[in-house]
């Protein structure tokens, strides 16, 4: 055999492995993620007032994504009623405008926006905050002192996180319906009434709302769960926090716009 | 102290989150509307309804007065039986006409009333008599083909 043909050969070879270590490296990843959430998804016994830490995390997560969630909510809505009122007018039925706007708002742009700014605001701070316990070893000091951070840590935020992101999406919801309401009624002129009936005839409470929030609480789990599991995961280095912290927004973000699709699939019993 | 206020901003919130759900709720999906304290029900028989939904609109005048409650097949004759709530406020004498109509050029389906001169009223689980289905586009190009062609 000719020596290029045994350097191909090589290659090849070098780069199945190479394909195989990476594919065991992300096998074992999701395996430790599972784990990781079984183990945080439980309360310890024992702890004093495990209550207090959950009011903390909610406190953190939920009430101070408020303004971000609120604001956009707002925009989203208006922007929206803008949007629809241009396409719908070229028909003569902009009456139609609270309509679109409420569909379109309680069942993708209100969970998956949330859901979005929820990751940036929220979930990267949950991973910076555990990665820095994680490089100055205040993780690993709990364990010798027999606390399960898992338990102390990550159960408190992941519940939180389940808490707060339905509420943030349901008021997001409602700014964005009062926001169109503003534009399409008070801007653009069209009656408030019929703004108001077109949307109540078309919403169904289980069919647009409930989904809605099935949705939210989907992806607020999935979230808290990457960003807790990067920031106990991370390279205990300020370069590995950093790291942490991206891969948190970006996996977080892209999770929530597929999850998105395969949850609506589900929900609308298309497949 | 701190933990007290802490307390209270999470109260807030999650009251807040339940306040939005009723909000959504009642405002957007309309879930008070069509109560039986506040309307009555009329019934009105269509050959066709093509596309008339349930919870569509029922207006007189272009005021919506009510809404299209449930719709059933009449087996016996073969005809569409819709039922409405209507307005308890809004009386509807017993010549009143219903016909299915469209909404803009693409818009939804939803019932007209128009009064009559009668001076009784229809009272509730009345029937309409006087209906007209609604115009299926298709019949209408097939008939101006029909009468083109002789």
């Amino acid at each position: 055999m000719k020596p290029s043909g045994v350097m191909i050969h090589h290659y090849l070879l070098n780069g199945l492995r190479r394909m195989g270590i990476n594919a065991l490296d992300v096998c074992a990843g999701f395996g430790r993620a599972s784990w990781f959430l079984l183990q945080s998804l439980t309360w310890g016994k024992g702890f004093k007032a495990p209550f207090a830490r959950l009011v903390l995390q909610v406190y953190q997560l939920g009430v101070l994504s408020l303004p971000i969630i609120l604001v956009a909510g707002l925009f989203v809505g208006m922007v929206l009623a803008l949007q629809g009122y241009h396409v719908l007018v070229g028909y003569g039925s902009q009456e139609a405008v609270g309509q679109m706007v409420a569909l379109s708002i309680l069942r993708e742009f209100g969970p998956v926006m949330s859901a979005l700014l929820f990751a940036g605001r929220a979930g990267s701070a949950l991973t910076a905050e555990i990665g820095l316990m994680k490089a100055t070893e205040q993780l690993s000091a709990m364990e010798i002192m027999g606390v399960d951070p898992l338990k102390r840590i990550m159960a408190p935020r992941l519940w939180g996180g389940i808490i707060c992101l339905p509420l943030l999406n349901l008021m997001f919801c409602v700014l964005g319906i009062y926001g169109g309401a503003l534009v399409a009624v008070d801007m653009l002129g069209i009656y408030e009434g019929s703004y108001w009936a077109n949307m109540q005839g078309s919403v169904e409470f289980y069919g647009d709302i409930v989904k809605g929030v099935i949705k939210s609480l989907v992806f607020a789990l999935v979230v808290t769960w990457i960003a807790i599991f990067h920031g106990w995961n991370a390279q205990p280095t300020s370069q590995g926090i950093s790291r942490a912290t991206t891969a948190t927004v970006v996996q977080a973000s892209l999770a929530i716009l597929a999850l998105d699709f395969v949850l609506t699939a589900v929900l609308l019993g298309g497949f | 102290m701190n933990s007290k206020r802490l307390e209270i901003g999470v109260g807030a919130f999650v009251m807040a989150g339940m306040l939005a759900l009723v909000v959504l709720a009642f405002n957007a999906s309309g879930f008070n509307f069509a109560r039986d304290d506040r309307s009555y029900f009329l019934y009105a028989r269509f050959e066709n309804l093509s596309g008339l939904s349930e919870r569509a609109k029922v207006s007189l005048s272009g005021v919506i007065i009510g809404r299209v409650v449930s719709i059933e097949l009449d087996t016996e004759d073969y005809v569409a039986v819709v039922k409405m709530a209507i307005d308890k406020n809004v009386p509807l004498s017993t010549d009143t006409s219903a016909s299915i109509l469209t909404a803009g050029l693409l818009g939804e389906k939803y019932i007209g009333l128009s009064v009559g001169a009668d001076e009784e009223h229809l009272m509730n689980a009345d029937e309409i008599a006087d209906t007209q289905s609604s115009i299926v586009l298709e019949e209408l190009i097939g008939q101006f083909l029909f009468s083109r062609s002789e």
